[in-house]
């Protein structure tokens, strides 16, 4: 059975969606994000659909699914990277995606992530070298 | 029960083609297809896009509420431009209040309720026939330049 893969990045996991979604890969990937959230303890999930062109009020649903079941998990959920058509559709499709952040890519992801749960994890006083690779 | 969002005046069928739609996995070589089509006449991404994302929710009904159906792929030209009509037939139970659920967040599934009523703002025409027992037919069409 296809399925999406998730990378775990220290206390976040990641999940870059490369193909078109059917409905069943979908809803693995619901599936398969939250049990890893419990797995894991992961504190927030990004989710890139740089390369999705098509997001449709089921996969709309999907992600917003996703958000308020990471929440409940204690973990926030950002999606990145989506197309300028894309989201114009979605407007007009009536989808507002409430309750999911959003930022422009991967890196003002991450950024939003630490935000959010305010990462105090590392010492990040200086730019210490990080020599133990201890997360 | 007929909803209508059509301009009357000539128009050609250029190309014409049908695809089946059984499984959920006929869903993305569909879109595909009406990618191509749309590409071929020109259109621009986000048309394309808004185009595809209607027929997908279109699609998806089909599939939902009737097992399935078969979709007609057009290129038509009308007044000198070219758009794509796509054709959604089923012979699944039909719609029993078509107003009803052309309304923002009515739906009988477990859906959003956003299907019909956003494929119908997403795209130029949109034209819906229903008959209870006997199944849906929906029509959709999108000119190249999105208006």
């Amino acid at each position: 059975m296809d399925r999406i893969p998730i990378l775990k990045m220290g206390p976040f996991l990641l999940v870059t969606i490369q193909v078109d979604l059917y409905d069943r890969l979908a809803l693995n990937l619901e599936n398969d994000l939250i049990s890893m959230v419990s797995k894991t303890g992961a504190r927030g999930v990004l989710i890139d659909i740089s390369a999705v062109s098509i997001v449709d009020s089921f996969m709309g649903r999907i992600l917003g699914n996703i958000a308020s079941m990471s929440r409940i998990m204690d973990a926030e959920t950002v999606v990145v990277g989506m197309q300028p058509a894309v989201a114009i559709t979605l407007v007009e499709l009536g989808l507002t995606l409430q309750g999911v952040y959003t930022a422009l890519d991967v890196e003002k992801g991450m950024e939003l992530l630490r935000d959010k749960i305010g990462v105090m994890n590392d010492p990040e006083e200086d730019e210490e070298e990080p020599d133990d690779s201890n997360d | 029960m007929i909803l209508k969002k059509t301009r009357r005046s000539l128009m050609i069928v250029m190309t014409k083609d049908t695809m089946q739609i059984v499984r959920e996995q006929d869903v993305v070589p569909f879109r595909n297809r009406v990618r191509e089509l749309s590409t071929k006449i020109g259109m621009s991404l986000v048309n394309q896009t808004k185009l595809i994302t209607a027929a997908s929710e279109l699609v998806r009904n089909m599939l939902k509420y009737a097992n399935g159906g078969k979709v007609m792929l057009e290129t038509v030209s009308k007044n000198a431009q070219s758009g794509i009509r796509l054709i959604f037939m089923d012979q699944g139970p039909g719609i029993t209040n078509v107003q009803q659920a052309m309304q923002d967040g009515f739906s009988t599934g477990k859906s959003l309720g956003l299907g019909l009523p956003g494929a119908k703002r997403l795209v130029n025409e949109f034209d819906i026939n229903s008959i209870p027992g006997e199944g849906t037919t929906v029509t959709i069409i999108h000119w190249k330049h999105g208006r």
